[in-house]
């Protein structure tokens, strides 16, 4: 009785050797994200950088897995409900604060000059050696430059800031650096990328590399790039910054998460960043 | 002779502790996988009732199986996922000894598998309180616990084509 049974299990299980059950579906389109009736046109589609080592064949923004009316959103910048939070950035940028008396602008004048670029290679490792994200180096200024408090990782006036600062890098392709100073924490972030966390045993490639275009229930399943951040989630209806993305991705594999503004989310964010090299940043782009 | 009696006693209480959960549940550590990853054993007494698997196997909230599975006559699940197959027919190609093991740890029939194991408490890293993001402690509760795997077995034993 058991031994037909024990054969088609093993059948099923060569089966399954052949044909391991990774599913990646590649979207249907790849057309760019064209904005404001064609002023700006952000590519969706770009050959893997060649340190996945074909891992995946082409990067795909996060645009291409969201129903057409969230895709809408995003091409149209008087659409797009991120963009007040960046007009309110600009309101952060002129406002003197702190000891020193200055503002952003007081050193950093035109926003569109001084940070332009900055997204795109961020996070990189600063004079010291540290991994930092583009909040530390906002944070940086504003005490030891400003004489102002720090603003919290995750809160509105540092979310403003980062949707600001992210789009004087739109169109820009990613290219953050992963060599040199940069290598050990590159290598740490590709360690926990596959790394299968928490009860539920799931790493962020079982998802995103293995599984990207296939559907967990309701939710269509992306490359999990970074280029759109920080996004305008519906669900939220507010900004989300990267850490916190990757906190909710974590606990929801019933794990215990990292804290947003860790190292290990640094690291991370790095890694990520870079399987993203290619892809243009977003400024701020919309998700559900 | 008071030291005897004291012995048998003891014994006799170890014995019934380590017969009495036996007797109405196998516990995650104390399942019998064979060398392909099936049960031959029900984990609990009461036999599975597939009315309530059914109701598991779509409960976001305990089985979520239909997170990553389909099955064709499910209409009343308003969204199936696709990351493993369908299940259309896996009473057919499975018998009930090889479900019972792929539900309770479907790694033990398809290693690195994706799909959760049910049954199992410990061995996790940075194993979670739930889905609250904070620490959970090993060993933790079980996804499924031995009645829920046995009512999913019966459910899904009933998918033939
Ligand atoms: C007193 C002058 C001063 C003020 C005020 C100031 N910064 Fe800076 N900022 C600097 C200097 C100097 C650097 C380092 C430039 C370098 O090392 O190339 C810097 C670096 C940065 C960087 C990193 C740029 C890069 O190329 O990586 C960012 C981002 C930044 N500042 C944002 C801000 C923001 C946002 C504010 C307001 C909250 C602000 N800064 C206020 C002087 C200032
Ligand atoms: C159980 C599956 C699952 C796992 C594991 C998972 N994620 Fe996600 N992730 C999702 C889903 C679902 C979404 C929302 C839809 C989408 O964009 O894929 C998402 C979205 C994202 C996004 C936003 C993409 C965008 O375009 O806005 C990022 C970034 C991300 N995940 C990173 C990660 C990282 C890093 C990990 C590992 C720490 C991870 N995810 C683990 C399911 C998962
Ligand atoms: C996170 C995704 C995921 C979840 C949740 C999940 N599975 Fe699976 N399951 C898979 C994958 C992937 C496979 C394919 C086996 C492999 O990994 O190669 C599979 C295989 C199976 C099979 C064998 C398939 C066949 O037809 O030959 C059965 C039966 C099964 N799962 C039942 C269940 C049940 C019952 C639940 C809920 C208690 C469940 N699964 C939850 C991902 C999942």
């Amino acid at each position: 009785m058991t031994i037909p049974f024990r054969r088609a299990a093993l059948a099923a299980m060569a089966c399954a050797l052949a044909l391991p059950a990774l599913a990646e579906t590649a979207p249907e389109s790849t057309d760019p994200i064209v904005i404001n009736g064609g002023e700006v046109e952000l590519q969706t589609a770009a050959p893997a950088p060649e340190h996945l080592d074909g891992a995946l064949d082409e990067i795909y923004s996060g645009w291409l897995f969201r129903d057409p009316d969230t895709q809408t959103m995003q091409t149209d910048d008087f659409e797009n409900p991120g963009m007040i939070f960046v007009d309110q950035g600009m309101d952060e940028w002129n406002m003197v604060e702190g000891e020193a008396g200055k503002s952003c602008a007081s050193c950093h004048e035109d926003v569109s000059e001084s940070m332009k670029g900055v997204r795109a290679t961020t996070p990189k490792v600063n004079k010291d050696g540290a991994l930092w994200s583009v909040e530390d180096y906002v944070n940086d200024c504003r005490t030891s430059r400003m004489q102002a408090e720090a603003l919290d990782w995750n809160g509105d006036r540092m979310k403003n800031l980062t949707a600001l600062i992210s789009m004087q890098s739109r169109g820009m392709p990613m290219d953050v650096a992963i060599d040199g100073a940069a290598q050990p924490f590159w290598e740490q972030g590709k360690e926990m990328y596959y790394t299968r966390y928490g009860q539920l045993e799931l790493a962020c490639s079982n998802c995103h590399e293995d599984h990207y275009g296939d559907w967990i229930r309701a939710d269509h399943l992306s490359q999990g790039q970074t280029n759109g951040f920080p996004v305008y989630r519906l669900k939220d209806a507010g900004l989300v910054s990267q850490h916190n993305r990757f906190r909710g991705c974590i606990r929801d594999t019933r794990a215990e998460t990292f804290p947003i503004g860790s190292d290990e989310f640094r690291a991370l964010e790095l890694y990520v960043a870079s399987r993203g090299n290619g892809l243009p940043v977003e400024g701020v782009s919309v998700r559900h | 002779m008071p030291r005897h009696a004291a012995f048998t006693a003891a014994a006799a209480l170890v014995a019934m502790a380590s017969a009495m959960p036996l007797a109405a549940e196998t516990a995650p550590q104390d399942v019998a996988y064979d060398d392909i990853g099936a049960i031959a054993e029900p984990l609990s007494e009461t036999a599975g009732n597939p009315e309530e698997g059914a109701k598991i196997y779509a409960d976001k909230g305990t089985g979520n199986c239909v997170a990553c599975h389909a099955i064709s006559a499910r209409t009343d699940a308003e969204f199936q996922g696709n990351i493993g197959p369908s299940l259309d027919g896996a009473g057919d190609r499975w018998s009930v000894e090889q479900l019972r093991g792929i539900v309770a740890d479907a790694k033990r029939t398809f290693p690195e598998s994706m799909m959760p194991s049910m049954y199992k408490t410990a061995g996790y890293v940075r194993p979670g309180d739930a889905f609250t993001g904070k620490a959970g402690t090993e060993p933790l509760p079980p996804l499924l616990n031995a009645q829920q795997i046995e009512d999913v077995v019966a459910y899904i034993a009933t998918l033939k084509e």
